[in-house]
């Protein structure tokens, strides 16, 4: 764990899961809109929030912990300030996007749907953002990068804080 | 509804509705194979090794899964079933490590005996494979998740069975693996080291760390024994090879543990090979221990305690046996200690229970928890009040979990919030210390709501009055205020108990730990003939010890007032039979209790001691009195495996067996009498202690010329009523339960059926006092919180020499 997430961890407010779990007491099988309740709440399911849920649900944490990675939806990490989303349409595709999610993950040193340990960004994939003129195409946070070259990539990600 | 009759392989079969077909191939003695597939989860059919062709289905089906239907005509080894099966091999041989030869698992591998039996040896499917650290993070066992089939058999004993809830399946997919939550190594999970996963596991991805390199199956002879820490008695195959232990497995078909074990049996056992062992006689001279000769050592023995008893009388000599000696082994110890002379027979550790016996007796007529342990798994409701099994006795605590899952109440009544809560349908999280006002208030509704069985109080019980007076001031207000409860949790906990057609009452012998524990006790035994649910199957009142033969030991009659199956020696008729059987002259004189004997310090009448397998100076608290005591003694003589905190202050040292070393029995908390099996040959000078006492008889001048222990087993069945029916051959298979008082009789599965041990049942209005069942001083407080293992008593001689210390820190045996 990045020192920034045990930071965001140790900020976790554990009567806000308290006061989620509340109405479910007593029925485990509400496991997943407890889950998708805390992360409402937090953007993510911090290890602190999960284990409360697990001691106040009386559900052991392996449990959870298995629907939280069997489930698309669930983040055990929080995501980042920034995010970037790759388009994998099919004229971004044929324009060479592949290769700009590869240098993107070189530089970040993260997969597609992580998010870097000092939360500066996190890497999505999306099917298409309908810009295809742009071709290959991101959007950081509202704004689109077109017409990309792996090269163009580093100064762009370096303009966000 | 009918059966249903369907044909499987050309035989037909007539099955219940909802029968799977794999139960019917069973039925039918046809084996079908399964890698998921475990009788006490529910079926998932994951694996699909166990398909079978149904004629007129379009696909093959599950067998595990699929229940029978009318005139259903299946075939379980069909060419198409054969090759679905060899397609499945290949699709887990594509990604699964084919290092067999190296592997621990070679030879017991559900995976490589299908590939046998299929001729599969290698998949003709390229891809991916998994490529997941090897985990060897904790003491006990190492996990490679590369040879993991994903069954899922570990997972559901873990959640369902165990409830540690250690691990589960995470991810999905491809990526699907079997870990700890967020992947944290075993060691920091809720792991309890069972085994269960481990001992269930078809393939090679979990193996204990002592198994390494130790040997093949093949080459190791399988020896069934019983486990030697708890009182639960649980059955163990001893897998040895070269007079080494190098496993531990549960006995599947054991009606005591059905193939569960704890961390103590499925770990502890290593303490056999300790190096610590006393391996030869050894005699203090100038303080230092010196070996010497068996002839030497008894000599030594004999002159001493018959130069003490020549000065100062028979009654100075005192003898301590062990609640973890075998029946023969406390048998021949008391009998030679009263044969010297002396009623001056106990032991050090029952003092730990003597409470909670006392209350049991009184109120019952019988010390001994009522019912069996399986019996608990049927019931309709369960109250655990004072106890944590799941520390304790772990087996007790997977029964309650099974009783829950079959749709019990589960009120758990404890300060703490202990694991069988999460399955707990009521939990009372009182003050510590209040059980008793608790109890007295359950009794308070019940009466007042008329949920008792009068029938059961006027035909079976007397002193009801009493307690319908006693608890008449105990009003669920009223507690309240005591125990920090709700008074509707009190008043929905006493009708949950009540209202039960069976229920059972789980605590621990240990609470007798605590100050006013004979009274919790009776409260117990209140609550259970109230609601008659005693004598009946599935209920009772269950105070499990912590020792493995306290039952035993006491049955046998180590003890200062009674001889075998508490046949009071008060009586003449009782000393005379002894006498007579025994050719000596049983004294009149009542013996002391080791209690008595400590009590009196260095002005104590006792001036030899002979201490057979314990360790009291080990046994907590501040124990400088008792070492002045020892000390001070004029002869001491300790025969213990180890060389112990006690045995350093002895002036001789005789070396004792360790439980694989010996045949006798052991008798549990169920009164099963059960035989064990010699697997080791004893290291060095040391003999199986029945020899010992015998040889030692002998020099003494006393004619005891057994042959074995099957000939002192005979004579306890000869001499006691309750064990008259048994002998070794009777044991064998299952053990039996007392009172077996004929050859024919099939043991008692629990008792006071139809009338108690004492007549009546005696009811007992006991008060609540607030200084009542607090903790005695010292490091017993933290850990009887809950009935957790009394350390005061158990001294970690033996967990202190094995790698379950490296888990069970602050346990105690």
């Amino acid at each position: 764990m990045s020192n920034e997430v045990a930071a965001l961890n140790e900020d976790i407010d554990l009567s806000q899961v308290d006061s989620i779990v509340e109405p479910y007491l007593g029925k485990k099988e509400m496991v997943i809109p407890i889950l998708q309740k805390v992360q409402e709440h937090f953007g993510y399911l911090p290890r602190p929030a999960m284990e409360q849920v697990a001691l106040r649900m009386h559900i052991p944490l392996s449990r959870l912990y298995g629907v939280t990675t069997f489930y698309a939806q669930f983040k055990l990490k929080p995501r980042g300030r920034n995010i970037i989303r790759v388009c994998k349409g099919t004229a971004c595709h044929i324009q060479g996007s592949p290769k700009i999610s590869e240098r993107i993950e070189d530089i970040l040193d993260v997969e597609s749907g992580e998010t870097t340990d000092d939360l500066r960004f996190t890497l999505e994939e999306v099917a298409c953002i309908g810009c295809c003129a742009l071709a290959p195409v991101i959007m950081v946070n509202d704004d689109p990068h077109g017409r990309l070259t792996p090269d163009k990539v580093k100064d762009i990600l370096e303009s966000y804080e | 509804m009918s059966a249903i009759k369907l044909t499987i392989d050309g035989q037909e079969i007539e099955v219940a509705p909802g029968t799977t077909i794999l139960e019917a191939a069973r039925q039918l003695g046809i084996d079908i194979p399964t890698f998921c597939q475990d009788p006490e989860l529910p079926p998932n059919g994951a694996c699909r090794i166990c398909v079978v062709e149904v004629e007129k289905a379009r696909a093959l089906v599950a067998s595990c899964v699929a229940p029978v239907g009318p005139d259903m005509v299946v075939y379980t080894e069909s060419e198409r079933v054969i090759n679905a099966r060899k397609n499945n091999l290949g699709l887990m041989l594509a990604n699964h490590p084919l290092d067999c030869i190296t592997c621990e698992k070679t030879g017991t591998c559900k995976l490589q005996d299908y590939c046998y039996q299929y001729g599969v040896a290698t998949s003709e499917f390229e891809g991916e494979v998994k490529n997941l650290p090897y985990d060897d993070t904790n003491e006990f066992f190492y996990r490679d998740m590369n040879k993991c089939i994903l069954c899922g058999i570990c997972v559901g004993k873990c959640q369902l069975v165990v409830g540690a809830g250690a691990i589960d399946f995470t991810k999905r997919g491809f990526v699907t693996n079997v870990s700890a939550g967020f992947e944290d190594p075993i060691e920091e999970s809720s792991c309890v080291f069972c085994g269960m996963c481990i001992d269930n596991c078809p393939v090679g991805a979990l193996i204990p760390k002592y198994v390494t390199g130790k040997g093949r199956p093949w080459q190791t002879e399988s020896v069934p024994s019983v486990c030697p820490y708890c009182s639960l008695g649980c059955n163990i195959n001893l897998h040895v090879k070269d007079n080494e232990v190098i496993e531990v497995s549960p006995v599947k078909e054991s009606p005591v543990n059905r193939g569960h074990l704890c961390v103590q049996g499925k770990f502890g056992w290593d303490f056999i090979h300790s190096g610590d062992r006393v391996t030869a006689p050894l005699v203090k001279s100038d303080g230092v221990f010196v070996e010497v000769s068996w002839e030497e050592a008894l000599d030594y023995i004999v002159d001493n305690i018959k130069e003490v008893q020549t000065r100062y009388g028979a009654d100075a000599l005192m003898g301590l046996s062990s609640p973890k000696a075998s029946n023969e082994d406390s048998y021949l110890f008391q009998k030679l200690i009263r044969s010297l002379g002396t009623n001056n027979v106990d032991s050090y550790s029952k003092h730990c229970h003597a409470s909670s016996v006392n209350g049991m007796m009184d109120a019952f007529g019988n010390a001994a928890t009522t019912n069996s342990i399986d019996e608990i798994a049927a019931t309709d409701a369960v109250l655990v009040i004072g106890a944590n099994p799941a520390e304790t006795h772990p087996i007790l605590d997977y029964r309650v979990r099974e009783a829950a899952r079959n749709g019990a109440k589960l009120i758990v009544a404890a300060p703490e919030m202990i694991g069988l809560v999460d399955v707990s349908t009521g939990y009372l999280p009182l003050k510590q210390g209040t059980e008793l006002a608790l109890l007295n208030a359950m009794a308070n509704v019940i009466i007042n709501e008329g949920l008792h069985d009068q029938a059961f109080i006027d035909n079976r019980t007397e002193g009801f009055d009493q307690l319908k007076k006693a608890v008449e001031k105990y009003t669920p207000e009223y507690v309240a205020g005591i125990t920090g409860l709700d008074e509707q949790e009190i008043l929905s906990a006493a009708r949950a108990y009540a209202s039960a057609e069976k229920a059972v009452i789980l605590s621990d012998a240990a609470v007798s730990n605590k100050i006013g524990a004979a009274d919790f006790v009776r409260a117990l035994a209140n609550l259970a003939m109230l609601t008659g649910n005693v004598g009946k199957e599935s209920a009772g009142v269950y105070l499990p010890y912590g020792e493995n033969n306290l039952q035993g030991m006491a049955d046998m009659g180590a003890l200062p007032n009674v001889a075998t199956g508490y046949q009071h020696l008060g009586e003449e008729a009782v000393r005379e039979k002894f006498s007579k059987a025994w050719g000596v002259k049983i004294s009149d004189e009542p013996g002391m209790t080791a209690a008595e004997a400590f009590a009196d310090g260095k002005n104590s009448r006792i001036k030899a001691m002979y201490i057979m397998g314990e360790n009291p100076v080990a046994c907590g608290g501040d124990q400088a009195d008792l070492v002045q005591f020892l000390s001070n003694l004029d002869f001491l003589v300790v025969q213990d495996i180890f060389m112990t905190e006690t045995a350093s202050l002895a002036d001789v040292i005789l070396p004792a067996s360790a439980f694989a070393e010996k045949l006798g029995t052991y008798t549990n908390t169920e009164r099963r009498v059960q035989l064990n099996q010699p697997a080791l040959e004893p290291p060095g000078e040391v003999y199986p202690d029945w020899a010992v006492l015998v040889e030692l008889a002998e020099w003494f001048g006393f004619e005891w010329d057994y042959v074995g222990p099957e000939e002192v087993f005979d004579e306890i069945a000869s001499l006691t009523p309750d064990y008259s029916g048994m002998s070794y051959r009777r044991l064998v298979e299952q053990g039996l339960q007392w009172p077996c008082p004929a050859d024919d009789h099939p043991g008692t599965k629990y008792l006071h059926q139809n009338s108690f041990s004492r007549g009546k049942g005696l009811f007992a209005g006991v008060d609540y006092k607030p200084e009542a069942l607090q903790m005695d001083e010292g490091h017993a407080a933290e850990c009887c919180a809950t009935g957790v293992h009394s350390c005061q008593c158990l001294s970690e001689t033996l967990t202190r020499r094995s790698v379950i210390s490296a888990f069970k820190k602050g346990c105690c045996v």
